[in-house]
């Protein structure tokens, strides 16, 4: 550790932290342009003939988020370079955090529907990167791959969506969409795009009962929780919503679908948060209570409800960063993260810590002059505005409300204020974290405070993010003292309620504890039983398909081919046209002939040698006729390719058993009647096909560009290697993994033999 | 197998094979030919080696395994299509190159597909040989 400390470490700790100031830095220099209505956009194109574009657009609302994602990826960079300091894989982990950061910016930036899907994506695989850091535990790796899987899935639902409204509203530029009001919600796919597009935001942000992940990914280390898992990668379904808004919202559906789901997830989750015993564990649960709330207020289309969103992501943003860094704190200074262990003490020996926490759980309980009270005003207030049903949802974030305030009590006042000592890991002494843990948490415990003394201050973030969702509306002002209303009443008995649940929080614990022990819906162990359900599944089939036996094999290949073919030829009536034989020429029976002799002598023949020679007489006969037709090319290959095949096909039947084994019998007029039916079937295709006047159209142009455009007389192989080159590469390459993956089978089979 | 007049012929018969499956990718592009039925060639060439004087001397004579050389006919494909790329044009746009070009005739065409059908033929050279070998070697 010596080295540690030198200047190359210190390299090593700064170096990560700098591209996130510089960002933010970047994204601040925009920010008078954007306060003042104006928007900027980036674009180069990329895949121009699909309509894909790398696209981006600084408005209001990206400008919000990724002013929030560089600041407070510059905090946990700059405290994980201290975190994790002499970790074995510090290199990686940063490696990994960066590519997170980077893909997070592009998602709230980008301004095409299929960029923002691949940024999407790219946070979901980081993200299981992150989460399974400590790859070594087994629960980390089953937290990070749960993660995936459901994101993952919700992402393909998001892919078919963005498609979707790409083809109803003719461009995939969010910026072009967006401009078109109704497009969207007056089409009749409307409720497909907007249950696709819902799936997607809903599992990036945890709602019920997709939430489950959300808990469980604080398996990554602390940084990680802080970042991804309150501030950045769960909001980016809440920004898909306030994305969305102008196009998708406005309708019933949308209204209903995002209340109710948001709602609910807001109480269930801060009843759940104060069930937990680890402080991660609470921190986690609020998470899921407040995108439950920005959901929930998303719903309308309400001045003063989307202000509160904006306002309350901010407020959220700030606070819970601040609070998961404090929490590593006291785990780097205990040992222990354990709610019952943690009983007070420590607020003499980590001052600042203290302090930070503090300031960051009072705007997180709603308390003046904090932005977090300003936040609480605004949501009483924009429930009250929109409601149709304005006593249960009041009832609903009152609850939720007052459950954070206990929840911030239990993380941020008992630990360091409480009367009791707490119980350290043994060689643990209660000490301040180096100052690079401390500054950042405290920083954005700060900006809370500023913040809330200087409401205009905050407007500047606010209000640009409310006109980017609500194009015609107009922010609510932020201020501190509203006079004495409705909402200050409701804010008050908040801070009964919330200190009630508070003082009774060990024995609500308990009960809850109790209740769930009995409660038989369990999302996390049901999520194991689909897993195992869908490998069972596949472990069925598999043994049904792919029995071990050729027989079976080839049987099931051809059935499947005949099903396919005949089928759709019965089920669109289609029958077999009458052909007159024509007049063939000699040599054209002599082919004839020699190909249908061949037939003969495989069928019939007991050796399999003399059916391997059959089989190469069918396909010289074959490659005669291609040469007969004019198609040197075809010919020469089918005939080299007959070449090989036979004997290939020879040295594998070496070790075939022997053809006439028990039972073949049987099985000959099953194969005969299904060799049969395929033959017929084909040739019946085959005649249809020549029914229909050949389309000379490209064949025309490759004769007419072969030579001029390139260089070539040979059509066949210019095609192949020129106008089709990738098309030829990607069947190279399928040939090379085929030759690869057999070579390794074959190989694999000779060990096992021998040993 | 131990046929004196096969192994003695096979030796003849590999090199004629060698050449004519080069010319057969070389004339390729005008002709009935082309990388892939020039590696088809190429590797029937060392299939009648391998099956003549055994394996073990067949892998001598290539001197590198064959996966190696299906792998590195991949790289020089993509290369063919990546030469475009830093022209400036799409991926596997065709790009040529005419030596010694005069008025009337058009010198030596040198061109990147050229290049991508010499990796056909490498991948599908070493495919075939990779399985064949493999599969003799089990026996």
């Amino acid at each position: 550790m010596a080295a540690a400390h030198g200047t190359d470490w210190r390299l090593r700790a700064f170096a990560p932290a700098v591209l996130p100031v510089v960002i933010f830095v970047w994204a601040a220099g925009h920010l008078p342009a954007v306060a003042a209505g104006g928007t900027v956009r980036l674009a180069w194109d990329w895949v121009p003939s699909l309509g894909v574009s790398l696209s981006f657009l600084i408005d209001g609302l990206s400008l919000t988020f990724a002013l929030l994602i560089s600041g407070i990826g510059a905090v946990v960079m700059l405290y994980s370079g201290q975190y994790l300091s002499g970790h074995e894989h510090y290199g990686r982990f940063m490696g990994y955090l960066t590519a997170f950061m980077l893909a997070m910016l592009g998602l709230v930036l980008a301004d095409n529907l299929i960029a923002l899907f691949v940024f999407w994506e790219l946070t979901t695989v980081t993200s299981y990167l992150l989460i399974g850091f400590g790859h070594a535990d087994a629960k980390s790796r089953r937290s990070a791959l749960q993660a995936l899987l459901v994101t993952g899935t919700g992402g393909l639902a998001l892919l078919a969506g963005f498609i979707l409204i790409g083809s109803v509203a003719g461009s995939f530029e969010l910026s072009e969409v967006l401009a078109q009001p109704g497009v969207l919600t007056d089409h009749p796919w409307y409720l497909a795009i907007l249950i696709l597009v819902l799936a997607g935001a809903f599992t990036k942000s945890a709602q019920f009962p997709l939430h489950f992940w959300l808990p469980n990914a604080m398996a990554a280390p602390t940084p990680v929780s802080a970042y991804l898992h309150s501030a950045t990668m769960v909001k980016g379904g809440v920004y898909l919503l306030a994305r969305m808004h102008p196009g998708l919202g406005g309708t019933e559906p949308w209204f209903w679908s995002l209340t109710v789901f948001g709602a609910f997830t807001a109480v269930f989750a801060s009843v759940l948060a104060l069930r937990q015993s680890d402080l991660k564990q609470v921190l986690a649960y609020t998470t899921l209570m407040a995108l439950g709330t920005l959901t929930l207020f998303l719903a309308s289309g309400v001045d003063v409800a989307i202000t509160a969103a904006v306002t309350f992501l901010i407020v959220h943003s700030l606070y819970k960063a601040c609070l998961f860094l404090a929490v590593g704190n006291i785990d780097h200074a205990t040992g222990t993260r354990e709610v019952s262990r943690l009983t007070g003490g420590l607020a003499r020996a980590m001052p600042v810590t203290t302090v930070a926490a503090g300031l960051a759980a009072l705007s997180m309980a709603g308390f003046p002059p904090f932005l977090g009270f300003i936040g609480k005003e605004l949501k009483y207030k924009g429930i009250l505005a929109v409601a149709s049903e304005p006593y249960v949802v009041v009832a609903a974030v009152l609850a939720a409300n007052a459950l954070m305030f206990a929840a911030a009590a239990v993380v941020a006042f008992r630990p360091f204020w409480g009367r009791g000592t707490p119980e350290l890991e043994p060689g643990a002494t209660p000490h301040e974290a180096p100052w690079p843990m401390w500054i950042g948490p405290a920083a954005l415990a700060l900006l809370g405070v500023v913040f809330g003394l200087m409401p205009d201050l905050a407007a500047v973030l606010v209000d640009p993010a409310v006109v980017a969702i609500l194009p015609a509306g107009t922010p609510y002002e932020l201020k501190l003292w509203h006079g004495v209303n409705v909402p200050l009443l409701l804010s008050i008995a908040t801070f009964v309620l919330g200190l009630g649940l508070y003082l009774a929080s060990d024995r609500l614990r308990a009960g809850l504890a109790a209740i769930e022990a009995r409660n038989p819906v369990h999302f996390d162990r049901g999520w194991d039983r689909v897993l195992d359900g869908v490998k069972a599944f596949a472990g069925w089939q598999t043994r049904l398909v792919q029995s071990g036996e050729l027989r079976v094999y080839l049987r099931l290949t051809f059935a499947t081919f005949l099903a396919a073919l005949g089928g759709t030829m019965l089920a669109r009536g289609i029958g077999v046209p009458a052909v007159a034989l024509p007049q063939l020429l000699a040599k054209e029976w002599a082919v004839i002939v020699l190909i249908v002799a061949g037939t003969a002598l495989v069928v019939l023949t007991r050796s399999r040698v003399a059916a391997i020679a059959g089989l190469g007489v069918v396909g010289i006969g074959v490659a005669l006729v291609f040469i007969i037709y004019g198609a040197p090319d075809v010919a020469i290959t089918q005939l080299l390719v007959e070449t090989l095949v036979v004997v290939l096909v020879a040295v594998v039947l070496l070790r075939m058993p022997r053809l006439y084994s028990e039972g073949r019998v049987i099985h000959r007029p099953v194969d005969a009647v299904l060799a049969v039916a395929i033959g017929g079937a084909t040739t019946a295709v085959l005649l249809l096909v020549l029914e229909v006047p050949l389309d000379r159209r490209l064949t025309t142009w490759f004769e007419e560009t072969s030579w001029p455009e390139a260089f070539g007389r040979n059509i066949v192989n210019v095609i192949l290697v020129d106008f089709r080159a990738l098309d030829t590469f990607g069947e190279i390459a399928v040939v090379l993994i085929a030759a690869l993956s057999a070579f390794v089978l074959i190989k694999g089979i000779r060990r096992e033999g021998r040993e | 197998m131990n046929s004196v007049i096969l192994m003695a012929g096979s030796r003849i018969l590999v090199a004629l094979l060698l050449v004519f499956s080069v010319f057969m990718l070389l004339r390729g592009h005008n002709e009935p030919g082309g990388g892939f039925i020039g590696g088809l060639i190429g590797a029937v060439g060392f299939v009648i080696y391998a099956i003549a004087c055994g394996t073990s001397s067949a892998r001598e004579a290539l001197r590198v395994p064959p996966e190696t050389v299906a792998a590195a006919g991949l790289g020089v494909a993509l290369l063919g299509g990546v030469w475009a790329a830093v022209d400036g044009d799409a991926f596997f746009t065709g790009q040529w190159l005419f030596l010694g070009a005069t008025e009337d005739s058009k010198g030596l065409p040198l061109s990147s597909v050229l290049v991508f059908d010499v990796g056909v033929y490498l991948v599908v050279f070493g495919s075939i040989l990779s399985l064949v070998f493999a599969l003799e070697e089990e026996v």
